[in-house]
């Protein structure tokens, strides 16, 4: 039924399901790492593969509608569209680079694990790609459950707090989407959960209202959005290190995602009402939890709270309803993905090294580790967005639109460009100069590993700082129909 | 026989039978009593069904209107028989096991 | 020539990326040939494209190279323009880049080669990145080398990053550098709302239709950019700090190059400025205070560096000062001449540290003069140039700003000349407590003292020689007519300066008067610096009272941010982060989920395990269900 592999988006769903069932059952040392790796690295090449099969000649090969519950009204629709394809491309680049910067962890029950990697990344991917919004919620909550589990049998000490802390909120977000989706269901004329059919709606102006806020708080939650960010710092300190990884470089584009394709097109009046207040609350946020960084001491911490705030600059590009803000969105998702991921891995690194994740604690690595200092301060680079970086691009573009939309926002907004400056500066100061001290006395420079995964992240920061033409390129297919709507407004 | 009297019969078996439950400890009346609750309502069905019967039967001689109440009889037959099977069962192994009937000593399920 | 053009800011480049790739496999001499090497024949290229203006006399050209962002109506190309003024500033970082990176490469010399290549890798990165904000062809790439540099500013002046101190000091450089950063970003938006373009040949010409409120905000968004990268009141605090880079970087970067940006990028959009009469007038108040308020805490400071480091805060005011009275051609002037005796002054203060083993209080200094004969004399040189003494560089571009000021408001020109006095005494106090009189260091640093070496030698003496010839190119027309030969040069760029309604015209007969007076109470002045200084032996000021105290601390405005800005903000954040975050925000979820446990709690005693109870219940609820039904129609 489903299983036609002449096209992209179900080979993208099924690979890693595939590989994630089968890891699941070879208990084999070993094997499952490489399965996943495998087919994580596959994926990659099948999105590549999409890109350079673009256009409309190759429709067929990057839409796809298998009929799934016909008495529903919901078949198994996938697209390849502008939007999916960068985000897809993010969750393809970072599989891979997780997996091999994890190559060498052991975890207990290995197959179990890296069972659900694969069937998250099979969860993302079908988020990102589907068409139905009873296919959506599926994966939305496909991607979901397995993070539940991998935090809460591989994290850390306090990993049950924190990740049913992170299970009740998203889930309750979960919920209020389904009972949004469920309700635009019964709207449809022909009870169809098709994604067009929602479009087509033509919905009265109190119903969008408390609509939008079922759909704007369950993606707020992932995102996160201030104040509903509580769970995050927890859940990335306690998840196993490639769940980190994950959840902040991919998950949290959920939330983006679903505001760009599901509550921008269905609700275009209530998005007019409420954008400049919800700007000013994602702007305010941003200086809130920017604030909060400078005072943190852990990494883990710092690189969530910082994670916090760009996303809520994303958060506040969509709702100003710019194009070319809605652009460097969809631009600044791939490269916070990127970006964050570099630091993750060399916050992870200095634990493992140092057994120390405070900063203050830390001090002198520049003199131990001069290749990690390298790469840590090229991405804190790329995180507060220097030119030349892909994230100034992208929030070049998103500033732009911000300010485009309302001047004194924008530059209320800026002002967490300064702080960022002051806490990553902080974080590197504290980290890499000054003297050795007594936790960093036995630290060793990266490996072959590291310097190959940052190599890769570092050419991408490049690549997309100077010469971001060819990925606008990708990005535009998507972005004029999102704004359709509001033209006429 | 007017419908009302099966009606108070009924009735009246089934009070008994709810005060029975409510106010006997020993497992086996309260069983007894939920018996007669059934039957009480057996005792209604068949007689609700004689009368839509009748009802029916005057205006046409080949009518089958009513019967099906007989046939929840039955079921409601079969499900007590069954349920009762099941029900002695474990009373007899409680029994065993703990000497006693006594449904306040069987507290044990809040645990 | 001009399809070479992208090969000067990409030699630098070349040059990074080798040096920073390859500093553990580099030689000494290797890394040496990279760092200059590259440079120099960036400097070549940028003599030959110079040639070619001046020989071609063309007015500008724009090269495009890529789309930088190019989408949904944004469009942003990634191109360079050559003009009269990029030109000349190519050749002012080139060439001086190029002498402080021989000077460097003798100054340098105690680091291991790893970190001796990752000074040159900096180095030429700040050159590119220099490069590229003067080449750029619009706002943003200009943004682009306009925030390289800064990094490189962080980079450089934490070079030694196992101090604690350097390390703040970086920090506080990138931070003051951002917050400028903002405005300049803020103001690119705001043009891009405009006009729709940021590229100088679509904008300028496009300014005169936009309203003067408009202009007027977006140039003082853009002096916000100016102050923070060109130090100036109130983001000038970092330019001091961060004297705590590698002598040769304070000279190139907070002295010759970088901080000059600011000049570069309001002389750049002139046209703009001409059109905000207000913001013309912010720059030249905020220049004029920033001028003094340097220049008296100069006067008290005994560092060597810190001197330099606010001398050169106060020139830098002066040429903003320049800017605002609409003598824009005065503020590039001076920009010039300035790095030449600047990085002069810097070298030949490195050139007394390393002879002084990195001693640099200028009390423990005294009578040099002997032992350091070439950095002696080239140092004379510079404060000359500094104190404005003809026929010296500072001389010609220091009298061009304060005669632009005189025709636009007297109070400018008081203001500018009491700067100057200033400026000619606490040079000249550096300079007879360093050099004349006795040494009054210990007996071991007197044993190590002697003459640098030649590579650090010959780019003080090639400075000392444009320092003296440097303002020739300049000459007013009171001494000699027709003979400004940089105005002729820079008229294509710059609008010339028309004072419409000057507040004092002056005959050439007045400003020869005013020009020689001038001079000769700065020759008193110097004077009356070497009647106190020349014989000290032991120095006897103390700063510990009144006025003196209030200058050596430097007005207490380190302080007084501390108070104001960084102190409240740290207790805001452990404020927001333990109590509201912790307690507030996360106490509430917590608080739900805590209220739902209590509750389950109570609710559990319901479930007694008496089945009696429960069937009570039920028989309860279905007797109320029924109830309901009956007389609850609903």
């Amino acid at each position: 039924m489903f299983a036609a592999f002449d096209n992209f988006p179900s080979l993208l769903i099924w690979l890693p399901l595939v590989a994630g069932v089968l890891s699941f059952f070879i208990k084999k040392e070993g094997a499952p790492r490489n399965i996943s790796l495998l087919s994580s690295i596959l994926s990659l090449a099948i999105v590549i593969a999409s890109l350079l099969f673009s256009g409309q000649q190759h429709a067929g090969l990057n839409q796809v509608s298998y009929i799934w519950l016909p008495d529903l009204g919901s078949s198994f629709g996938f697209i390849l569209d502008g939007l999916t394809k960068i985000l897809c491309l993010l969750t393809a680049i970072v599989f891979p680079l997780v997996l091999l910067i994890t190559n060498k962890d052991e975890y207990k029950n290995s197959n179990a694990f890296y069972g659900l990697l694969m069937l998250t990344q099979c969860g993302l991917m079908g988020v990102f790609m589907a068409t139905d919004a009873l296919v959506f919620y599926f994966f939305w909550e496909l991607a979901l459950i397995p993070v539940y589990f991998l935090s809460s049998i591989w994290g850390g000490d306090k990993r049950i707090k924190a990740t049913f802390k992170f299970f009740i909120y998203t889930f309750i977000g979960s919920l209020f989407l389904l009972i949004g989706i469920l309700y635009l269901y019964l709207q449809t004329p022909h009870q169809s959960f098709n994604l067009a059919a929602f479009y087509n709606l033509r919905l009265s102006a109190p119903e969008q209202h408390w609509l939008f806020f079922l759909f704007f708080i369950a993606f707020a939650i992932k995102m996160p959005i201030f104040p509903f960010h509580t769970w995050q710092p927890e859940a990335y300190e306690q998840a196993p290190r490639p769940v980190t990884m994950i959840m902040s470089s991919i998950m949290v584009k959920m939330g983006v995602f679903g505001l760009i394709r599901w509550l921008l097109p269905l609700f275009p009046l209530a998005v007019k009402d409420y954008n400049t207040g919800i700007i000013l609350l994602i702007t305010v946020g941003m200086i809130y939890v920017s604030l909060i960084a400078i005072y943190q001491d852990s990494i883990k911490r710092l690189i969530a709270y910082s994670s916090i705030a760009h996303i809520g600059l994303m958060a506040a590009g969509i709702f100003s309803l710019k194009e070319i803000a809605l652009q460097g969105v969809i631009l600044q998702m791939f490269n916070h993905g990127i970006n964050i991921v570099a630091l993750w891995i060399a916050a992870d690194f200095l634990e493992r090294q140092t057994g120390v994740t405070e900063i203050s604690q830390l001090g002198g690595v520049a003199q131990k580790a001069p290749k990690l200092t390298v790469f840590l301060v090229i991405a804190a680079m790329a995180n507060i967005a220097l030119p030349l970086t892909n994230a100034f691009v992208g929030e070049f573009t998103i500033f732009n639109g911000l300010y485009q939309f309302n001047p004194w926002l924008a530059a209320l907004a800026g002002v967490s460009i300064i702080l960022s400056a002051v806490y990553t500066l902080n974080m590197i100061k504290n980290i890499f100069y000054g003297e050795v001290v007594p936790a960093t006395t036995e630290v060793k420079d990266i490996g072959r590993t590291h310097i190959l995964v940052f190599s890769i992240i570092t050419l991408l920061v490049f690549v997309i700082g100077i010469y971001p033409s060819p990925i606008f390129k990708i990005i535009q297919e998507s972005t004029a129909l999102v704004l359709n709507k509001y033209g006429s407004l | 026989m007017p419908i009302n009297y099966y009606i108070l019969l009924s009735v009246a078996l089934f009070s008994i039978g709810i005060v029975g439950v409510l106010t006997r400890r020993n497992a086996i009346i309260i069983f007894m009593c939920i018996e007669i609750m059934l039957n009480a309502v057996n005792v209604l069905l068949v007689a609700f069904s004689k009368m839509h019967h009748l009802r029916a039967f005057v205006a046409d001689r080949a009518t089958t209107v009513g019967t099906d109440a007989q046939l929840f009889v039955f079921f409601i037959m079969v499900v007590a028989a069954a349920e009762v099977t099941v029900g002695l069962a474990i009373i007899v192994m409680l029994y065993r096991n703990i000497h006693s009937v006594d449904i306040n000593f069987l507290n044990r399920l809040k645990h | 020539m001009s399809k070479f053009v992208f090969l000067i800011p990409l030699l630098p480049l070349i040059g990074f990326l080798i040096n920073g790739l390859g500093r553990n496999l580099l030689s000494r001499t290797a890394v040496v040939l990279i760092g200059c090497g590259t440079l120099i024949s960036s400097f070549i290229l940028s003599a030959i494209l110079f040639k070619e203006i001046l020989s071609k006399g063309i007015a500008t050209g724009v090269i495009t190279y890529f789309d930088f962002i190019n989408t949904a109506g944004l469009d942003i190309k990634f191109a360079f323009q050559v003009d009269q003024l990029s030109v000349l500033f190519l050749l002012i970082i080139n060439g001086i880049g190029s002498l402080i990176h021989i000077y460097s490469a003798a100054y340098m010399h105690d680091e291991t080669v790893p970190h001796y290549a990752r000074y040159f890798a900096y180095l030429n990165l700040f050159v590119f990145s220099m490069l590229l904000l003067v080449l750029g062809a619009n706002f943003v790439v200009m943004f682009i080398g306009w925030e390289g540099v800064g990094l490189c500013s962080y980079l450089l002046i934490g070079f030694w990053f196992k101090n604690a101190n350097y390390n703040n000091a970086a920090k506080k450089a990138f931070v003051m550098n951002r917050i400028g950063d903002l405005g300049f970003l803020l103001a690119i938006f705001w043009m891009l709302s405009q006009f729709g373009t940021v590229a100088y040949l679509d904008l300028f010409p496009k300014a005169s239709s936009a309203p003067v409120t408009v202009l007027t905000g977006i140039t003082m968004l853009l002096f916000i950019g100016a102050m923070g990268k060109s130090a100036q009141i109130p983001l000038y605090t970092w330019l001091p700090d961060a004297m705590a880079g590698p002598t040769p970087v304070s000279a190139l970067i907070h002295a010759a190059t970088m901080v000059t940006a600011g000049i570069y990028m309001i002389a750049r959009s002139n046209v703009l400025y001409s059109l905000a009469p207000i913001s013309q007038n912010v720059v030249a108040i905020i220049g004029i205070s920033t001028a003094l308020l340097a220049a008296t805490i100069a006067l008290k400071q005994n560092d060597i560096k810190k001197i330099l480091a606010y001398s050169t805060v106060s020139q830098l005011g002066l040429m903003f000062l320049a800017l605002g009275v609409g003598a824009y051609g005065a503020g590039v002037f001076h920009v010039m001449t300035h790095a030449f005796f600047k990085a002069l002054l810097f070298l030949g203060a490195g050139s007394v540290i390393h002879a002084m083993h990195h001693e640099q209080d200028i009390t423990k200094m005294g009578g040099l003069k002997k032992l350091l004969p070439i950095t002696h004399i080239t140092f004379l040189i510079g404060c000359l140039a500094i104190s404005g003494i003809p026929p010296f560089a500072g001389f010609f571009s220091k009298d061009e700003i304060l005669i632009a000021a005189l025709e636009k408001n007297p109070i400018y020109y008081m203001l500018g000349i009491l700067t100057s006095l200033m400026t000619a005494f606490y040079m000249f106090r550096l300079y007879f407590l360093t050099f004349a009189g006795e040494f009054r260091g210990t007996a071991k640093q007197r044993d190590h003292l002697h003459e640098s070496p030649a590579a650090m030698t010959w780019p003080l003496r090639i400075l000392a020689l444009f320092s003296i010839v440097g303002g020739l190119i300049g000459i007013p027309s009171v001494l000699l007519n027709d003979s400004n030969w940089l105005a002729t040069y820079l008229s294509p760029v710059i609008s010339a300066h028309e004072n419409e309604h000057p507040y004092v015209h002056l005959s050439h007969g007045a400003e020869l008067a005013l020009m020689i007076g001038l001079v000769v109470v700065i020759a008193g002045v110097i004077y009356s610096a070497m009647k106190r200084y020349a014989q000290a032996t032991v120095v006897l000021e103390s700063n510990d009272e009144g006025v003196s105290k209030f200058l050596s601390n430097k007005w207490y405005v380190d302080e007084l941010y501390n108070a104001i800005i960084v102190k409240p903000i740290n207790f805001t954040t452990s404020f927001l982060s333990r109590i509201v975050d912790n307690k507030i925000i996360d106490g509430l979820v917590n608080g739900i989920g805590r209220a739902l446990q209590y509750s389950s709690r109570q609710l559990r005693l319901l479930q007694s395990g008496q089945v009696g109870s429960y069937v009570l219940i039920m028989v309860i609820s279905i007797i109320i269900f029924f109830i309901f039904q009956l007389f609850w129609k609903f």
